[in-house]
């Protein structure tokens, strides 16, 4: 089924669906924009850029709360169904897991303040880099698919997450390693193993994202596991 | 530093929504078989390959649906669809238009519902009917709802007929409201209470199968909303068929939903999926309020 949201015979409908898939795609792109600073933060030694991604924090609350009351709003006025429905909640679901991201980048923010006061060697930013890169590249592909209501594009971005995962189990075992080989470093390694989870975390809200696309696109609830339900949409 | 640069300009460049996959639905052309499931096992009414014309303009084209014992089936559509025709044909209500001609197959439980040697007087009582605006007889409450069983012969006797009519107004929820003024006209009554009337009326004759043409579109809401009470409870004892053009009626009262559209039957489906996930496009267009 196609989806077109501008075809209401109330044009108020079709604004008010607009504007708020407008207010979530750009809290999206802050939220983009957080996790990018954060890891450039780490990876500079930058603690001004990270402070720059605490402050945002708030504003990001502020807008998941905005879009909170602006879908309440529309239901109460306009009693959405089908794809209009779907739109909403979709959204609702969305703006929850983009300020989850948002605390994930504040934490990688936090770390690198850590780590930068220890101005230690570096060790274990190259998984970071690569995690980083890799669910970067997820939220950004996830928000893109939503945009374009692509399931396909949507499907093969969700794909990427158990490439994640298991990056992240490597790196895991690779710090441990580095860990048991000096103990002196366990405290600096216990902030990178907690950035790793976090960079981890935000993938799985990206394919959460992507789960919101089918969602959206399909009418299949796929959380969860539940992959099959797309084929018997 | 500057801290105000974050903005939307952080992600790559979505491609503009409006210009994907935007058509009009073609109203003319969409409308092929049905889709759903327009069937069901345990159906009390089955129609098929029905069509209906005025004079020469066809109003219904070939519809077949099943209505299932025990289940309320919802009929939506724009006006002029063809939901009231094809709900009047199910007890021969369109028999009296001058011009009506209506073909195709119609059991209740078997049992054609036209032919020669079918009464339309015991159809009716077998398939009752509520109408839009409540149409109670210029008669006391009592005889409005006691007529019915009269003249089927259904009950003489002065006990059995209070006993029907009391059953008949329990049922419809408004014998606490009435049983002090039995003697007074129907027609005094609110217009809720006046539709609930009638619908004791029609439930008097211990009908099979209740047809309802939009019975809250004259109500308030707070009528209407005893009136869906009232549906979901007759649909214990009764099969039940409503058109409705509210929307949120459909989707509260109904487990199936039956679309409608220039005369076609487009969609039907369990109403949860009609409501959150319409299979075709012309059904996904009317209930969401789009143009189809």
């Amino acid at each position: 089924m196609e989806m077109h949201f501008d075809q209401h015979i109330s044009r108020q409908f079709n604004e008010d669906l607009e504007s708020i898939k407008t207010e979530m795609l750009e809290m999206g792109g802050m939220v983009t924009r957080q996790v990018a600073d954060a890891v450039e933060a780490l990876a500079n030694a930058d603690s001004e850029l990270a402070e720059k991604v605490l402050r945002i924090e708030e504003e990001i609350d502020r807008r998941e709360m905005a879009i909170d009351e602006h879908a309440t709003l529309i239901i109460a006025k306009r009693q959405p169904a089908a794809s209009d429905l779907r739109m909403v909640m979709s959204i609702i679901r969305i703006a929850r897991d983009l300020e989850r991201v948002g605390d994930e980048a504040s934490k990688v923010a936090k770390m690198a303040i850590a780590l930068t006061d220890e101005g230690t060697a570096p060790r274990g930013y190259t998984e970071i880099r690569h995690i980083a890169n890799a669910v970067r590249k997820m939220l950004n592909d996830a928000l893109d698919a939503y945009t374009r209501f692509d399931v396909r594009a949507a499907m093969s971005t969700l794909a990427e997450d158990e490439q994640v995962d298991m990056d992240y189990r490597s790196a895991v075992r690779e710090m441990v390693t580095y860990m048991m080989e000096d103990p002196r470093s366990i405290s600096r390694v216990m902030n990178v193993l907690w950035t790793l989870r976090s960079l981890e975390r935000i993938g799985d809200h990206a394919k959460n994202i992507c789960e919101q696309v089918v969602y959206l696109v399909e009418g299949a609830d796929i959380r969860h596991g539940h992959e099959s339900n797309l084929k018997n949409a | 530093m500057n801290t105000m640069t974050l903005d939307a300009t952080g992600y790559s460049e979505p491609a503009n929504p409006q210009t994907v996959e935007k058509k009009t639905v073609d109203s003319q052309t969409k409308v092929g078989e049905t889709v759903g499931a327009p069937f069901c096992d345990n159906a009390k009414l089955k129609m098929r390959n029905v069509n209906v014309f005025y004079s020469e303009t066809q109003a219904i084209h070939d519809v077949s649906l099943d209505i299932g014992r025990n289940e309320v089936v919802a009929m939506i559509g724009p006006s002029g669809c063809g939901k009231s025709t094809f709900l009047r044909c199910l007890n021969r209500m369109n028999d009296t238009i001058d011009g009506c001609r209506v073909e195709g197959d119609f059991t209740l439980d078997g049992d054609p519902i036209y032919g020669p040697k079918v009464d339309v007087v015991p159809l009716r009582a077998r398939v009752g009917m509520v109408f839009q605006k409540p149409n109670p007889f210029p008669k006391s409450i009592y005889e409005n709802v006691a007529y019915g069983p009269k003249i089927h012969g259904i009950a003489s006797r002065r006990a059995e007929l209070d006993e029907i009519v009391e059953n008949s107004l329990r049922r419809a929820g408004l014998w606490n409201e009435v049983k002090d003024r039995l003697d007074k006209p129907g027609t005094g009554l609110s217009g809720g209470q006046q539709q609930r009337l009638c619908i004791a009326r029609a439930i008097a004759v211990s009908p099979e199968v209740i047809l309802m043409d939009e019975p809250c579109s004259a109500l308030d809401p707070i009528a209407t909303a005893r009136i869906e009470e009232l549906i979901d409870e007759l649909r214990e004892n009764y099969t039940i068929a409503i058109v409705t053009h509210s929307m949120q009626q459909a989707a509260r009262v109904s487990q199936r939903t039956a679309y409608f559209h220039l005369g076609h039957l487009v969609e039907v489906n369990d109403t949860e999926t009609v409501f959150t996930n319409p299979q075709h496009e012309l059904t996904e267009a009317y209930i969401t309020g789009r143009f189809g």
